[in-house]
Order: C-alpha cells, then structure tokens, then sequence
C-alpha cells in the first residue's frame, strides 16, 4: 500500500511538473442496485455516445469491472479526461434464491451468485487503483449500511477524494437529507441517472473532486 | 394501536462476546480467520471495538471467497456502533487517550453475524436493530 501511494505521488508530481495531459482514474462504487452503471452510462453516452453496461432490476447486473478510457467531460468551458470505471456492487452476503424472485433458473441464479462474489472481489482490490470515487447510494435506502461506511473508511486511508451521489432523487421516498446527515464531511449530490436530472451540478462537483488529486 | 410482531419460528441462535484484549495482539490475518471461525459456527459475534476499515473490507473479501465453498453459508451482516459522533472536544480527546492505550476504538461495538441467521441489521444513529431469519 505504501508502494502504491509513494507511486501515485511520484506519477502525480511529474505529471504537474511536464504539464502531461493526464485522465483521471474515476471509480463508480456502492452498494447493489444504486444505479452506478446508469450514472456511468449518462456521463458515457453524453461525452462519447457509447455505454459502458447493461442495468437491470435484478441485483448484482454488473458483475465485473467495465471501463471506459478518454472520456473528456466539458461543462461551462471546462474540460477534463477520465477513464470511467464502474464496478460490482459492494455487499456482505450474496444468495442465489435472491434471483429466482426475479424468475431467473437456479442453474443461472447460482452462476450469477458466483460471479456476483468474484465481482465484490474484485471491487475492492479496485480500490487501490482509483483517483477519485464517486459513491453513487440509493436515495430510497438507508444510508446507514456498513458496506458504505467500509467503502469511505477504505478511501479516506488511502486520500482518495470522494463525491457522494444520491440517486432515485425522482422517486417519492427519496430522502437526500437523510445522506447528508450520514456523511456531513462529504459533499451529496441528488440526481437521478435515469431522468438525467440534476446532472449540471454533479459535473461541477466532478471538477472540484478532480482539484483534490 | 400497537402491532403484534411474530417472533416465527426461530429455533435459537447464539451470542459471543469478544472483548478487544482477545484481538489486539493479533495481524489483521489472525483476526479475520478469529472472526470468520466463529461466524462459520452459527454465532451471531458481538466484538469490544472495532477492526480497520482495511480489515472490514478483507472481511468482506473472504467472506465473498467462502460463499458457494462453504456449505449453506450465503455470507455476513455486519454493522459497527460507534458512539463517538456527538461528543465535545475534551472528551475526544480523553476517548483518544484511552483508545491508543487499549490499542483500538474501544467506544465502538462490531456486530458480526451469519446472513443465515441475521436477516439484516438496521441502523440509524440513535438504534440498531437485528432482524432474524426465521
């Protein structure tokens, strides 16, 4: 870990000093079904035209880490270069009876369940090579879960600076108050990914983030 | 009108208590190993303390590494209850004192429990509550 931080000091102090365009490593993290790969999609498809996953209902849809490189967001004259990087949901338990809700076979609920652990893996070892994280939790939920208090205790280690995301702000039970008063050191963003809502904002706080590397 | 909660049909579960004494000496690999023998035995863990957050984020990982090599277990419920939130700043700073002699946060209490047992755990900052599987 020590490694790691002495080289991302290094690769940042030479980037500054030979003026070197770089792209910021932005990691999409949170629990399941909080709409991480319907943010990155938005940013994705508003600055490249492309996607970078399917969503769905069902949880645990993403079950590896995607990316996207040179991504370049603009916003009022502003440009900055990202490589998108949405990851598995983070959670503590997985059940593959959770998906035959969803009318999925056993056969196919067990294989996602197994994916769907490698992707919680593989998440995590993320973590150690991200830039700037954007928490993206679900606006309808209590925010009061472990997963995301593991998830801000990891980064806060390692000074990755954060942006906390509360999404679903369309939908009725949709509480940003309740995300404020969990995380009061972090700024929250209440947007909805799907409507696109409340997008200006997120993208300025994007280029405040990205002032803290 | 208050409302009749069903306990169903819970056949019994256990509680264990570690204090943190039983943690401090060991890496962040013994005490995972610690945490995840006991949880593996049906136990719902109460810990003195809490872990790092790098240990709880191991913990996550070798609980995801289990699931589907482990017979029936389906993963853990964790929360921590940390009661450091609201205090001033002379008794921060006593907690702190005490904290570095005990060698962790000994304000805070972890609760660890099998996902085949513990349904969920909910928290806000004033309660926490443990819904068992029935």
């Amino acid at each position: 870990m020590v490694a790691k931080a002495l080289k991302s000091f290094f690769r940042r102090v030479f980037s500054r000093m030979f003026g070197q365009k770089k792209e910021l490593k932005m990691g999409f993290y949170g629990p399941p079904n909080a709409g991480k790969t319907s943010l990155a999609n938005r940013i994705c498809k508003d600055f490249t035209g492309e996607e970078i996953g399917s969503v769905s209902k069902v949880p645990h849809e993403t079950r590896s880490v995607q990316f996207k490189e040179k991504v370049e967001i603009s916003y009022k004259g502003k440009k900055m270069m990202f490589k998108i990087i949405d990851t598995p949901g983070i959670a503590t338990k997985i059940d593959y009876e959770d998906f035959l809700k969803f009318k999925i076979k056993k056969k196919d609920a067990k294989n996602r369940a197994k994916e769907a652990t490698q992707g919680v893996v593989e998440s995590i070892k993320w973590l150690d090579d991200v830039d700037v994280v954007v928490i993206v939790l679900d606006a309808t939920e209590n925010p009061y879960n472990q997963v995301n208090i593991t998830i801000i205790g990891n980064l806060v280690a390692r000074k990755i600076p954060v942006l906390i995301v509360a999404n679903k702000v369309d939908l009725r039970k949709a509480n940003i108050k309740k995300i404020e008063s969990a995380f009061p050191e972090y700024d929250v963003v209440g947007i909805s990914a799907r409507y696109g809502k409340n997008l200006e904002e997120f993208y300025e706080s994007i280029f405040r983030l990205a002032k803290k590397v | 009108m208050i409302k009749k909660k069903s306990l169903g049909k819970i056949k019994g579960f256990s509680i264990q208590f570690l204090p943190y004494s039983e943690l401090s000496g060991m890496d962040s690999t013994q005490r995972i190993k610690k945490i995840l023998n006991i949880v593996l035995g049906n136990v719902i863990l109460i810990i003195q303390g809490k872990i790092e957050s790098h240990e709880e984020s191991r913990l996550i990982e070798d609980t995801m590494a289990m699931i589907g090599h482990v017979k029936g277990f389906k993963g853990i419920e964790l929360a921590v209850i940390s009661g450091d939130n609201d205090e001033g700043f002379f008794v921060r700073i006593r907690r702190g004192l005490i904290n570095a002699m005990g060698g962790g946060n000994l304000g805070a209490l972890t609760i660890i429990g099998p996902a085949t047992i513990v349904k969920e755990i909910k928290k806000n900052p004033k309660k926490i509550e443990l819904l068992l599987d029935k």
